[in-house]
């Protein structure tokens, strides 16, 4: 096998990341606009007039979609990864998105896009794609390897799904790593080397937290505890259903039937969520259909008061880490803050609260960008796992199952195998027998969770045992041996002991693929060819070099090309057609190198244009319309702005 | 810490074709990863079946092999390799939870050397008189009464003081005698170590009688705590 880079991927709900180890420190990899987030976002495009696929588009170009054609779009699906049908359901009252018709119970869900169907994997796998071709470009080599983050409350199901959509995006997935856990090693590189931490994670949709025991580079998780439900998302739903509801109330105009006006109206929530951890009051002003318009004021304390039933979820989850931990707050050394909704000053304060940080003269630890720290993580693992540095070689995570692994005994009840908060890998070793004269085939339910009755917890899998050897009743012993994985996913293997025959385990997840499915579903594979990836690296390199051209092409027509001294124009000039003619060659390095050369040459020109857009807005004009004034060049992001080449 | 002698059963390394016992992690000769061996959790740890563990000496031993032989170290190996990591680390996982912990290490030991002991199922026997320890019949008949007491005045939605400050005095008392179990555990654990074949087999039959009362003690006192908390 071929020892490429391995690289960290955080799947977020809201954004997802891809990063690496560079050298020492982790970085993240930007996007081909320079940003370091993928917003969490895939668009279909438009049917292709002659028929065929249409293109689908991930990040900010499918953000773009959003109000436009919101039937084509999809967002936030890590929520859907890995449910069943009516979880699902109940997820889309609050999602503008539509479950295809022909879905049957028991099968995967899928989303219906446009005219076409996508499962809740192929939907991030499009995501994976994305950053595995960020990296890709940012290499110049391909990257077929890498570690993904998930929630730790993730359940066997959720796992699955994800490691699915890593090989359909044609990823492997060497391990899964829980993110509280990797929040902690990015925050444990450059810490002291012992003491308990605990991690608090609340993301966009999900909420982990994380105990750990940090010692001689060894991360022992001691507890984890969360809610794969709770996030900020629900933070924009609370605002969101206020002011719908008041629209409907004062103006008489139900929005919930225009999908674009209802996502126009959750990104103000957004905006207004987001001002909020910064300013006293944050306000609605939208323009209705009806040409009314709704403004609202929202104080930061009824703010505060609005989401208390949603924070204080978090808490029975701290609560129960620590006690399973057997730890008091006080024994908490140190609390590490991860998830955008971490920057919400009331969850601070609960966090401050639980465990008792400022009566300690202490504070939570928020030097990472908590946008960031787990993909970071993602990639100190990814390191551990390439085995080839310094930096990371007395580091190990030993991590834990989340919830408990029972098998549903007689009468329905659960009888416990394995006990959440067990490190992984962890086994445990059955014996089952049959009840019936001859009988060939045993049945056995596996649920996680811990609620007494089966019919509570989460069914994991229906395994049916056959080929049994025929005996009489109670004398074959057959022994299943359950192994949770150091991804956290069960596999079972059995062996009919009298006879000595392996049994035959046919294995019926309760929501999840099948292999031939997820082959199935595998994205383009064109992406392994040496071949099709230089192509593609010359497509793209064209690409930008055409979109930073187009830029300069316009240039003599803005006012701040005058400002320009004259050899400063001649370099321009020198660099636009140098790129001109590269770009009719096959090499993508020189294409490359010509676009970061005429970026150079044209950077004082973007500051001037930049200023001429500041004094327009000044005078009473917004920064959009000064933009269109100017060309597209002036709001729309450089385009080699901030990407770093090797 | 005492050390397992070299009695285990020989095999030959998959990797080199030494011989070596199979009670080990790692080939001598050739410091491979080797299936997971034969032998109990204790042996795991290259110690022989004991009860007074020194803790911290498991745990520096447990981060010793976790380093060695956990799936992170075999990321990129062969098939084969990745597959015992995973299995060994698994039996070490086991090992280490069931060791570091003192009830469920000496059940396991007591297992090890065939004794019987009651699982620890959702509770169905518990209220079983036969099983109720002689000494605490009358307090257990009487305990009985009061949470039936107070789960009816819960349902009502009353609460009712005195019958309050009584559970809580009996959960005390529980809870002090279950700490004279773990004491009486103790000093068996010491008397089955040092002792001769004859003083570990009364050793063993006191364990089991001390793992049957602390087991019906634990019971109780979850069933005081839940009616209390609920
Ligand atoms: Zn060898």
């Amino acid at each position: 096998m071929a020892e490429g880079r391995v690289v960290g991927i955080d799947l977020g709900t809201t954004n997802s990341l891809v990063a690496y180890m560079q050298g020492e420190a982790p970085v993240v990899i930007p996007g081909v606009d320079g940003s370091n987030l993928v917003p969490s976002v895939v668009a279909l495009d438009p049917m292709p007039a002659g028929g065929g696929r249409p293109t689908v588009t991930v990040g900010n170009s499918a953000r773009k979609s959003l109000i436009e054609t919101p039937e084509r779009v999809i967002y936030s699906v890590k929520r859907l990864m890995g449910r069943g049908l009516q979880e699902v359901q109940s997820e889309l009252k609050l999602f503008p998105f539509r479950l295809a018709d022909d879905v049957e119970v028991g099968e995967v869900p899928r989303i219906q896009l446009g005219e076409l169907r996508f499962t809740p994997s192929e939907i991030s796998a499009y995501i994976l794609r994305q950053l595995k071709r960020n990296a890709e470009r940012f290499f110049s080599e391909p990257v077929t390897q890498a570690v993904i983050t998930v929630p730790a409350y993730f359940n066997d199901a959720q796992r699955q799904a994800t490691k699915d959509a890593g090989r359909m995006a044609g990823l492997e997935v060497l391990r899964l790593v829980n993110e509280p856990t990797a929040a902690a090693l990015a925050y444990g590189l450059d810490r002291a080397k012992v003491g308990t931490i605990a991690v608090y994670d609340l993301g966009g949709g999900t909420f982990d937290i994380s105990i750990l025991k940090l010692r001689d580079g060894i991360f022992e998780v001691q507890s984890t505890n969360g809610d794969t439900h709770l996030g900020g998302d629900d933070i924009d739903n609370l605002l969101l259903a206020i002011a719908l509801d008041e629209i409907h109330a004062e103006h008489g105009v139900d929005l919930r039937k225009h999908p674009s006006a209802v996502q126009g109206l959750r990104k103000d929530a957004i905006d207004a969520k987001i001002r909020l951890s910064t300013e006293a009051v944050a306000r609605f002003d939208i323009e209705l259909p009806n040409g009314d318009r709704y403004q609202r004021e929202i104080p930061r304390e009824v703010f505060e008061q609005l989401i208390e039933p949603v924070l204080e979820r978090t808490a029975g989850p701290c609560k129960q880490a620590l006690a399973d931990a057997g730890l008091t707050p006080e024994q908490i050394d140190e609390v590490v803050l991860v998830g955008g909704s971490t920057r919400i000053p009331a969850v601070r304060k609960l966090v401050d609260d639980l465990f008792h940080l400022a009566a300690r003269g202490k504070k939570p630890h928020i030097e990472l960008n908590p946008d960031e720290v787990v993909a970071l993580g993602a990639a100190v693992q990814a390191d551990i796992l390439a085995g080839s540095s310094k930096s990371t070689e007395e580091m190990l995570l030993l991590d834990v199952t989340p919830l408990s692994l029972g098998i549903e005994a007689l009468g329905g009840t659960v009888a416990r195998i394995i006990q959440r908060n067990s490190t992984i890998p962890a086994s445990a070793t059955e014996h089952f027998t049959t009840g019936v004269d001859g009988q060939t085939n045993v049945a056995i339910h596996v649920v996680q969770g811990e609620r007494e009755l089966a019919a509570d917890c989460r069914s994991l899998a229906r395994f049916d045992l056959k080929g049994i050897p025929p005996m009489s009743a109670g004398l074959p012993r057959i022994e299943v041996r359950f192994l949770i994985d150091a991804d956290g996913i069960l596999k079972v293997s059995a062996r009919e002991q009298r006879s000595g025959k392996a049994a035959r385990i046919e294995v019926k997840p309760t929501y999840g693929l099948t292999d031939e499915q997820v082959e199935s579903m595998i994205l383009d594979s064109f992406d392994h060819a040496e071949d099709d990836f230089a192509k593609r690296l010359l497509i793209e390199a064209r690409n930008e070099a055409e979109t930073i051209l187009s830029a300069v092409e316009r240039a003599p027509q803005s006012p701040a090309w005058q400002q320009l001294r004259g050899e400063e124009q001649g370099a321009i000039t020198a660099a636009r057609d140098r790129l001109a003619q590269i770009k009719q060659g096959e090499d993508a390095a020189a294409i490359r190198d010509a676009t970061l050369a005429l970026d150079q040459a044209t950077r004082r020109f973007a500051e001037l244009m930049m200023d001429a857009a500041v004094t327009t807005a000044i005078r009473g004009k917004t920064m959009e319309n000064a933009g269109e004034e100017m060309g597209d060049a002036v709001t729309a992001p450089h385009p080699m702005a901030q990407a770093e080449f090797k | 810490m005492l050390k397992v002698l070299d009695s285990a059963v020989p095999v030959a390394c998959w990797s080199c074709a030494v011989a070596h016992n199979d009670a080990t992690l790692f080939c001598p000769h050739c410091s491979k990863i080797q299936p997971p061996p034969g032998g109990d959790y204790f042996s795991v740890f290259g110690l022989v079946p004991h009860l007074d563990l020194d803790l911290s000496e498991l745990e520096h031993e447990f981060h010793r092999l976790s380093r060695k032989l956990h799936p992170d170290r075999f990321a990129r190996a062969a098939d084969n390799e990745k597959q015992w990591s995973l299995a060994d680390t698994a039996l070490l996982n086991d090992a280490y939870r069931t060791l570091r912990e003192p009830i469920h290490r000496t059940e396991y030991l007591l297992k090890l050397h065939g004794a019987a002991i009651g699982e620890e199922h959702s509770g169905k026997d518990r209220k079983d008189p036969s099983r109720v320890p002689a000494d605490l019949l009358e307090e257990v008949f009487e305990l009985n009464m009061q949470l039936e007491e107070m789960r009816a005045a819960r349902k009502m939605g009353e609460t009712d003081a005195e019958l309050q400050a009584s559970l809580e005095q009996a959960k005390r008392k529980f809870d002090g005698l279950m700490d004279e179990v773990d004491h009486d555990l103790r000093a068996q654990w010491k008397a089955w170590d040092e002792g001769d074949a004859g003083a570990r087999a009364a050793a063993q039959k006191a364990m089991v009688a001390l793992l049957d009362r602390r087991r019906y003690l634990n019971n109780l006192v979850r069933d005081v705590t839940e009616t209390l908390g609920a």
